[in-house]
């Protein structure tokens, strides 16, 4: 079992919650993981990126090399397409199209979706919709990496264990509200799959 | 799962380590972090934030002085601000256990430059251990202290930007306690006075060989053989990675030589560079053994990496770079389409430094620009649209010592932006210049009451700037406060035009603390 996966999104959409769940999920299943983070001076609202490999082998690089991403996993449009030099040619783009624009000329959300219609692999959903439709906006990364489980090869039940270890302090009905979310990214994705 | 910048910390924590000092800076900040993060040691491993690294290293000193193992923690650039007592701890030598771990930032993803700090170590004679993954990064933390205590030579760990923000599973050695306390044995061993400082330095040079014996035995290093001998490579610490990454199940076909600890082992290099035709080095940072293996000359065998190109001069390695190295480039690798613009960091919406730019701004504009000196923190963005507002960022704390520069040249007025914590790492004796000559500079405290750049660690100063100010002399009519809102914008412009007018030193602390660290107090 090999996957790669680029967590891509910007600084403060809480894509290290997202691979905190992945890592707890693969270390589950006792697979080698290594996980590169962005800190510093980009977290301040700038484009962020978390290279995120798992692996039934030792693992050498802790970046995933360019061409051979199995995921591209994105709680931003543009952002995901930043990254596209990394996806493989069977790989999957998995996004948000909830925009995100603090720069002034951030492009039209209907030339961004052109462009993501013109992949042949690709998950595009509105988290932050299906995200206010369960109660909060907050959990639209959850709404993202319950679309990439079907991706993954790891069981689901792993992802749900995860989501319990990172949110588990805050109390039963945020880690409701996120397993929840987590379970609606999952069946729109199987939806869009097919 | 553990950052490499955490497993350093536990492995120290683990080799007995007694007190961690440190100053904040991106990718070092986590170590200290992480030993503070642990309640339960509270009381026992002293770790809190140092006013800058020179005093972080000298306390360090202190605490090796005493026979505890302490350890010290900075960015690549926190290491020039320390070099003093750097350099002249390895005269001294230590009595506990001392590491020195540094974090350089090739490609300077949050940093003013890439300088490699393997450099400075040989500089000064010490070991160096450069981990090439999390689990080696905490076995050489736990490891370090006793390499140091067995040569009474401070150690140097030496890691990047990646491998401490990059996480994976490590597992831990048997945790030791700490040391008894216990001052040195040879009482003058810390007197460097030059009759003394001369056989002490005699000593460092004379155990070169020894340190190189070690590097020369040390698990970290070894040489893997292969049969395709047309070129030989060598790897150091991350590069080894990267190029595994290119061969299936890493199997290597050329002879490789990994180094994670140094000295150079100088008998290893020179076994690989008989057997193979050309050599191939592959190093994070500056090209420091590809130059050394080179000579001045390069008459002899080819040697490639940094220097003759085959590896980019700058900027941190990486799988692909390293794979161009060896293999024709891959086909099929789509483009970033062009729709996707930049994204900078910027201010966070509110920010109080955004408000101090804004009237900054309206003050400046008669005088035209090229006179606002600044310094590094979250406000050097303000350097970026849609302020425009300051003309340098050099190092901690020269954006007084240049502005006073500038005005001695007949720059007047010259401001400077400088943040709380920049002004209490390095700004106050430059300050203290400035008050001594009363140069007609205007100084803009922009106190947000922390170190946000690096997430908000606690700042030093915080409501005592303006005795700080005035007990070094700045007179207290000079000294102004504002408060950095929009609502007060007309009554901030006035108090700066006043006192960007006035030819002397002013001092103006506009304060309002960090809104992510206040978000985060309401939370709580």
């Amino acid at each position: 079992m090999k996957s790669d996966i680029i967590l891509a999104g910007v600084g403060g959409q809480g894509i290290l919650s997202i691979a905190a769940s992945i890592g707890i999920a693969a270390l589950e299943n006792n697979l080698e993981i290594k996980q590169a983070e962005v800190h510093g001076m980009s977290q301040r609202g700038g484009a962020v990126q978390s290279n995120m490999r798992i692996s039934s082998k030792p693992i050498a690089s802790d970046l995933i090399p360019k061409g051979e991403a199995d995921l591209i996993l994105s709680v931003e449009p543009m952002e995901s397409l930043r990254y596209l030099p990394w996806l493989s040619e069977k790989g999957w783009l998995i996004t948000n199209i909830h925009p995100f624009i603090n720069i002034s000329d951030y492009p039209d959300v209907e030339s961004l979706e052109a462009v993501l219609d013109n992949l042949p692999h690709r998950i595009v959903l509105d988290a932050d919709a299906i995200a206010g439709e369960l109660g909060s906006r907050k959990v639209s990364n959850m709404v993202i990496l319950g679309a990439a489980t079907p991706f993954i090869d790891i069981p689901y039940e792993s992802f749900e264990i995860g989501i319990r270890n990172i949110f588990g302090r805050k109390g039963e009905e945020i880690v409701n509200l996120n397993l929840e979310a987590l379970k609606m990214g999952k069946e729109k994705a199987e939806l869009m799959q097919n | 799962m553990l950052l490499g910048d955490e497993a350093i910390a536990q492995g120290a924590l683990d080799a007995g380590m007694s007190g961690i000092y440190a100053y904040p800076g991106t990718p070092s900040t986590e170590i200290t972090e992480y030993v503070q993060s642990k309640k339960e040691l509270k009381g026992k491993v002293r770790s809190d934030w140092s006013a800058n690294e020179k005093t972080a290293m000298e306390a360090a000193l202190g605490m090796s002085y005493a026979g505890k193992r302490s350890m010290v923690c900075m960015k690549h650039v926190g290491l020039n601000v320390a070099a003093d007592p750097f350099m002249n701890a390895a005269i001294t030598g230590v009595n506990g256990g001392m590491v020195i771990c540094v974090a350089d930032d090739p490609s300077m993803h949050s940093s003013q430059n890439e300088q490699d700090s393997r450099f400075f170590a040989k500089f000064a004679l010490i070991p160096v251990l450069e981990p090439s993954s999390q689990q080696e990064a905490y076995d050489m933390s736990y490891g370090a202290f006793e390499l140091s205590e067995k040569f009474k030579l401070p150690v140097m760990i030496r890691i990047t930007t990646r491998l401490a923000h990059s996480r994976s599973a490590v597992t831990r050695s048997l945790p030791k306690s700490q040391n008894k306390l216990k001052t040195p044995l040879q009482l003058n061993q810390f007197i460097l006075l030059p009759s003394m400082a001369r056989k002490s330095y005699d000593r460092l040079v004379n155990i070169q060989p020894d340190l190189e014996k070690e590097a020369l035995e040390s698990p970290y290093n070894s040489l893997i053989d292969g049969k395709d001998t047309s070129r030989g490579v060598i790897a150091m610490g991350l590069a080894y990675n990267y190029l595994a990454e290119n061969f299936e199940d890493f199997r290597i076909p050329h002879p490789v030589l990994k180094i994670s600890q140094y000295p150079i082992p100088v008998k290893l290099v020179s076994a690989l560079y008989e057997r193979c035709e050309t050599i191939l080095v592959l190093e994070e940072g500056y090209p420091l053994i590809e130059e050394s293996l080179k000579g001045l000359l390069g008459r002899e065998k080819k040697i490639q990496g940094r220097l003759d190109g085959t590896i980019p001069r700058t900027g941190e390695l990486n799988p692909d770079i390293v794979r161009e190295a060896f293999f024709p480039p891959k086909g099929k690798i789509l483009d970033v389409p062009d729709i996707v613009k930049n994204r900078p960091p910027a201010l966070c919406k509110g920010c109080s430094h955004s408000d101090v730019y804004l009237a900054l701004n309206e003050v400046m504009d008669p005088y035209g620009k090229g006179r606002v000196f600044s310094d590094i923190g979250c406000y050097t963005l303000g350097a970026l649209p849609p302020y425009n507002s300051i003309d340098t960022c050099v190092d901690m704390g020269a954006s007084i010592t240049m502005a006073k520069g500038a005005a001695d040249a007949g720059l007047v007025p010259s401001v400077c932006v400088i943040g709380d914590s920049t002004f209490t790492h390095s700004g106050i004796t430059g300050l203290l210049d400035a008050v001594r000559e009363n140069s007609p500079i205007t100084v803009i405290i922009s106190d947000n009451s922390t170190i946000a750049m690096t997430g908000g660690q606690e700042s030093h100063a915080t409501g005592r700037l303006d005795v700080i100010c005035e007990g070094i002399g700045v007179p207290s009519t000079h000294i102004r406060k504002l408060n950095p809102l929009k609502k007060y914008h007309e009554d901030n412009v006035r108090i700066l035009e006043e006192e960007v007018a006035y030819e002397g030193v002013s001092v103006i602390i506009a304060e309002r603390e960090c809104i992510q660290t206040l978000a985060r107090k309401k939370k709580i």
